[in-house]
């Protein structure tokens, strides 16, 4: 058991503390691809706290792979106010999978822009009829020429209003088995045929798109892998977006906030975090939160040292961290009682509404990203060597 | 960086689990239960042989001066097998508190004996945590007067330690006139509990442990004991609810195919696996000195209770009738995790505790 860095990466720390503290002032406010945010992003990019090992040709930094430096700058960055590196699914979830899987003439073309922000991309994933039986999809690609044809609909696609390319699964080969007849297309937003819709959320904003494809028209090279493989590439990526939706660290810093909230809350000039059932509330959370920052400490070390096997710590992470989450933030509400359920910008308003805002969020990330129960399948079948359900005919 | 068991530390734990697979199958247990104590001597006696009983003892004294990690290792084997034997209290609680809070003749008159598996010391630090009964004890011109409820390890020991309500610790040979013992049955026949009567009993007091870091250091290592024995507990029961899952066939399919079944056994999962690092987590701040090593005691055994509980619920329920016989003998491991929960604080009392540390009081 070794929880040091070691020596060698003092310097590094400090080099990544400098840079924080000569950049303490920047600020950004303008929209997304703004020039402002665009050079940002590259300026960090340069100096190799942003894609950090993807290769130089592509508008990477073209460093190695170094775990523990990814670390530090995480680390160093989460200290500071300073604005971090922009995400979004093309940056998380696109860029490694065409860094693996994708052609030269892909990568020369699309991750640039990518992680410069200037493109952003959505995911057209979801249909109507295939959530979380998501290989079940019926939107339709047929090659006409050299031209791929689409039709069908999306759904839960994420700032599809902003996106200019979307990566998209559609059904190429209508007569194989549902996991072979998929292929995942690169689809520019501008082409004609493509209706979106926003969808409301139950927290009042709209996060999420439906997109409506009819006869939309791309070129016949904008698909990664080989027809049919779509589902296997798709693979590639979950793994990226949910690993990302449930940081221990990030929970970390609104417990901090949720402890600071119950000691200035009052009942009957009484703090709320000295009612004993509060107090243990709260501390049941800290305890579970701690177990899973433990459980993030070993999967980092399996990440650094060869032979070391966490395939189930890793599993578990998604349907844990968004379960706690959306308790904690729960606990803030009940903690201000009445005044938790005020929103927009209603008198007594506590943080800008932040936990009612965040608690009724996580509730929609305990669905997404494979639905928690989806997410128990997986850990049953892939980690505990469970059997899959039988198979309903025709399914 | 490397966050995880050592080889050295997984070769321990292996040839642990190999020594009571071989010397302690549940026939064994089962005996035990039934009042065998013969059968117990052995089992005991082997993991004396295999050095368990000087782990935490200093070199100088003839021990293996090892740390809360590896002891934590040594108990969550223990737990996973359910083993009849002297641990917590007798190998680990007692040489750290000798060793940090002894004089020089205490050290040399218990460690190596302690050390060699010659002498066991039940440790009683139930008043200290919470009092139940209106017990405690008092130390007064070199005599205690009291009682003293749930020592670990305390039957047929040679000597106690014992805590007053400010945390000081008292050495008392066991043959001292003046002592009533009157055994405790609890549901878990693995393990055995002590009350003691004390009527102006020759006592030593541990000079270093006026000083209350000593029984607080004492307390958390205690308390890494039992959480590890849950952990190791809970993961054979997990492990063979799975496995029942596999074998068991109703509606002419296997149980473990049923998404109701599924999910119990992966939820389970879920809440234990993280465990595994809490404790390792937790003995390494421990062996560190880290700043947070006493909120992370407190938290992990907390924590790790309520993960008990709700597995040894849940894998009961996965093997259904059979679950609840005694031939099948799960209720082993479950009363062994319903022990450790109630054991030096329950997980409400420890919060309260945790609480405190973090200043919430101010």
């Amino acid at each position: 058991m070794d929880l040091e860095y070691g020596p060698e990466y003092d310097d590094f720390r400090s080099e990544v503390i400098n840079f924080i503290k000569e950049n303490e002032g920047v600020k950004l406010s303008g929209p997304m691809r703004d020039e402002s945010r665009v050079n940002w992003q590259q300026k960090l990019i340069d100096n190799g706290y942003f894609a950090r090992s993807v290769p130089k040709e592509y508008g990477g930094y073209g460093g190695d792979m170094d775990i523990i430096k990814l670390r530090i700058i995480a680390e160093e960055f989460a200290k500071s106010p300073i604005p971090k590196a922009m995400g979004g699914q093309g940056i998380q979830m696109l860029v490694p999978t065409l860094l693996s899987l994708g052609t030269e003439e892909q990568k020369q073309q699309y991750i640039r822009p990518t992680l410069r922000g200037e493109m952003i991309w959505c995911q057209g994933y979801s249909e109507p009829n295939s959530g979380s039986d998501l290989a079940s999809l019926q939107t339709k690609g047929e090659l006409d020429g050299d031209e791929w044809v689409i039709n069908g609909q999306k759904i839960w696609t994420s700032t599809a209003q902003l996106a200019q390319m979307c990566f998209i699964l559609v059904r190429t080969e209508p007569d194989a088995p549902k996991h072979q007849g998929i292929s995942y297309l690169l689809m520019p937003m501008d082409s004609e045929g493509i209706d979106r819709r926003p969808i409301k959320q139950m927290t009042g904003d709209s996060d999420f798109n439906e997109l409506f494809l009819t006869d939309v028209r791309i070129p016949a090279e904008n698909i990664v892998g080989s027809r049919g493989e779509g589902w296997q590439v798709a693979n590639a990526t979950l793994g990226h977006e949910r690993g990302s939706l449930a940081d221990p660290n990030v929970t970390q810093n609104r417990l901090n906030s949720l402890i600071d909230l119950m000691k200035t809350e009052t009942i009957d000039g009484q703090r709320v975090i000295d009612k004993p059932i509060f107090r243990d509330r709260l501390l049941s959370i800290q305890g579970r939160l701690m177990a899973q920052q433990s459980n993030a400490l070993r999967i980092l070390s399996s990440q650094i040292n060869e032979g070391q096997d966490a395939t189930l710590a890793k599993f578990i992470v998604k349907l844990q961290g968004t379960e706690l989450r959306h308790e904690l933030e729960g606990l803030a509400i009940d903690a201000m009682g009445e005044l938790g359920t005020l929103y927009e910008d209603s008198p007594h308003l506590r943080d800008h509404g932040a936990w009612q805002q965040t608690y009724m969020y996580y509730l929609g990330l305990i669905i997404g990203g494979g639905t928690n129960q989806i997410q128990k399948n997986i850990i049953s079948e892939r980690a505990l060597g469970m059997p899959k359900e039988p198979k309903v005919q025709g399914a | 960086m490397y966050f995880g068991l050592s080889e050295e530390q997984k070769s321990l734990e292996e040839n642990i689990s190999k020594f009571l697979s071989d010397n302690a199958p549940l026939d064994a247990i089962k005996a035990v239960a039934d009042g065998e104590e013969v059968k117990a001597d052995e089992i005991h006696k082997g993991i004396i042989e295999l050095g368990l009983s000087g782990l935490m003892v200093p070199e100088s004294y003839g021990g293996l001066e090892l740390n809360m990690l590896f002891a934590t290792v040594v108990s969550s084997a223990l737990g996973a097998g359910t083993a009849p034997v002297p641990y917590a209290g007798a190998y680990v609680m007692a040489p750290i508190a000798i060793t940090l809070a002894g004089d020089e003749d205490q050290k040399n008159e218990w460690l190596p004996k302690i050390a060699g598996g010659e002498k066991v010391i039940g440790v009683g630090l139930s008043e200290f945590v919470g009092a139940r009964e209106d017990a405690g004890i008092e130390f007064n011109k070199g005599k205690v007067s009291g009682r003293s409820l749930f020592l670990i390890d305390g039957k047929n020991a040679d000597a106690y330690l014992l805590a007053n309500k400010s945390g000081e610790l008292f050495l008392i040979d066991s043959s001292s006139k003046g002592i009533t013992v009157t055994e405790l049955v609890t549901v878990d026949k693995t393990r055995t509990s002590i009350e003691l009567t004390l009527d102006k009993v020759d006592a030593t007091l541990l000079p270093g442990s006026s000083d209350l870091s000593v029984i607080e250091k004492v307390l958390d290592a205690g308390r890494l004991m039992l959480s590890a024995d849950t952990v190791g507990a809970s993961q054979v029961m997990l492990d063979k609810a799975v496995a029942y899952s596999l074998e068991r066939k109703q509606f002419g399919r296997l149980i473990g195919s049923f998404q109701a079944v599924k999910h119990m056994c992966a939820e389970m999962a879920a809440e234990l696996e993280p465990c595994h690092s809490m404790i390792w987590h937790a003995a390494h701040s421990q062996d560190s000195s880290a700043e947070d090593a006493r909120l992370m005691a407190c938290q992990t055994k907390a924590h790790i209770s309520e993960v008990g509980k709700q597995i040894s619920k849940t894998s009961t329920e996965v093997h259904g009738g059979m679950g609840f016989t005694d031939e099948l003998g799960l209720h082993y491991w479950f009363k062994r995790i319903g022990l450790n929960r109630q054991l030096l604080g329950s997980p409400e009392l420890i919060r309260e505790e945790a609480g405190k540390l973090q200043g919430f009081d101010q």
